[in-house]
């Protein structure tokens, strides 16, 4: 598929959209793609779950982007859209958390779930899929802000909704408790501490890099001394 | 609105040809000079609490769905314009209140703080609603649990949202408040700054700085107090 291609809804099959109706709860009409995700990956897809007419795939962990870019690349798949990554943690302690994906083929009308399980007490941390989805950027990040998963490959992976130098913990896990582990004076005292001024990130900001960048003028003034205002 | 003339007897005076809802009930400015205050400094105070109360010029800090009802506030329908306010600040340099409408998050206290020691003198507060006031529903690690934590509150207006009434109410609550005030009261500017060592402590200096003039408001660069 070239970069620049339209995706029209449904171009890859001709049969009008109609709504389901009577939906069983268990079971029901397969998304097509899990068979065909079984034959091409047989050992690391490790079950194929249809709840509410929607087809979930649980898959290896570490198969994950291998899975991910044979969907979005292959013709007769054609997963363009990743519309969300995100993750479960069980109220029973002893399950495993359980990363979940969520894409959708536009050209044949698909939705499919992938899921795939992270024991606890080891190290969380699953493929990210941002080689393949640009859009999975953000999500992971958020992702990794609450629940703590590493997405190796990410390539900027830290905290998006919580402040950087939030020390209290993933604040979607089973463990974190509803307030916040600091007392209410200290979670103001830390939060008061930031700087509203600060844009970036101690990663992205390096002073000298960002300096070179910047139009020449705006160097020759900074570097002159010039002061704006009174 | 409550407001006696200046010619009016006292605090408990009822003028003799009152008239409408306010009639029967006590005066609640007076202007008569009590112990040590000079009549010509009792009308100076009128004078200028009557300025300033009509003419509060608000800084909208809308996070939230009391944003909504604030705007329709300031709409044509309850139109805020009629109290003095219709000219909305969105520049803390060229406001005198600060309408904190919706809940703050921790991440969003410095910023809350930051625009409230921007603010010149004379300024007041209005926590609208729950979240604003006390966390509201939100009793978790992410909300302030009450924007006086952060910054001074003279008015507190109740509700999930407060209706435009409620807030136009708190407005009116406040115009009396400055109504009262009087310059010889040295206490009333006084504001407490944070500890020159530690680390929420900004020099005046840094404040102006970071808040750059625009437009043509080249002269409003002093910093709060």
């Amino acid at each position: 598929m070239s970069k620049f291609e339209i995706v029209r809804p449904g171009s890859g099959n001709l049969e009008k959209p109609v709504t389901p109706k009577n939906v069983p709860n268990r079971g029901g009409e397969a998304n097509p793609s899990g068979t065909a995700l079984k034959e091409q990956f047989s050992t690391a897809v490790l079950r194929i779950d249809v709840v509410n007419g929607e087809t979930t795939v649980l898959v290896e962990t570490s198969k994950v982007l291998d899975i991910v870019r044979w969907l979005h690349d292959d013709a007769t798949q054609s997963y363009e859209y990743l519309s969300d990554v995100t993750a479960v943690e069980h109220r029973d302690l002893s399950m495993p958390i359980e990363v979940v994906w969520h894409l959708r083929s536009i050209k044949f009308r698909r939705f499919l779930r992938l899921k795939t399980q992270l024991t606890k007490g080891a190290k969380l941390e699953v493929p990210s899929v941002w080689p393949v989805y640009k859009g999975a950027d953000w999500l992971e990040r958020e992702c990794y802000d609450m629940f703590g998963i590493t997405f190796a490959g990410h390539y900027d992976l830290r905290r998006i909704l919580m402040w950087e130098q939030y020390k209290e913990g993933f604040p979607l896990r089973k463990d974190f408790p509803l307030r916040g582990r600091f007392s209410r004076s200290e979670q103001l005292r830390q939060a008061l501490d930031a700087n509203p001024e600060a844009k970036y990130s101690m990663e992205e900001l390096n002073v000298a890099d960002t300096f070179e960048e910047l139009p020449l003028d705006m160097r020759a003034r900074i570097a002159s001394g010039e002061k704006t205002g009174e | 609105m409550g407001l006696s003339k200046p010619d009016a007897g006292g605090p408990d005076a009822e003028g003799p040809d009152a008239e409408g809802p306010d009639a029967g009930r006590p005066a609640i400015v007076s202007v008569e000079p009590t112990g040590g205050e000079g009549w010509i400094t009792t009308r100076l105070d009128f004078l200028v609490n009557w300025g300033r109360s009509n003419s509060l010029w608000p800084m909208p800090f809308g996070t939230a769905c009391c944003a909504i009802e604030f705007m329709a506030a300031a709409a044509s329908k309850f139109d805020l314009a009629r109290f003095g306010m219709e000219r909305m600040s969105f520049s803390p340099r060229q406001s005198d209140m600060l309408i904190c409408a919706g809940r703050v998050p921790f991440k969003l206290a410095p910023v809350l703080r930051r625009i409230w020691q921007q603010m010149p003198q004379p300024k007041w507060a209005i926590s609208m609603g729950a979240c604003a006031s006390t966390g509201g529903m939100f009793d978790n690690y992410a909300v302030v649990q009450g924007i006086d934590t952060i910054i001074p509150v003279d008015v507190y207006v109740p509700g999930c949202p407060p209706r435009p009434e409620g807030l136009i109410y708190g407005i009116m609550m406040l115009q009396k408040k400055i109504m009262t005030e009087r310059m010889s009261n040295k206490s009333l500017r006084n504001e407490m700054e944070p500890d020159p060592t530690s680390k929420l402590y900004i020099p005046a200096a840094r404040i102006d700085e970071i808040s750059e003039p625009f437009g043509n408001s080249v002269h409003q660069t002093r910093s709060a107090p």
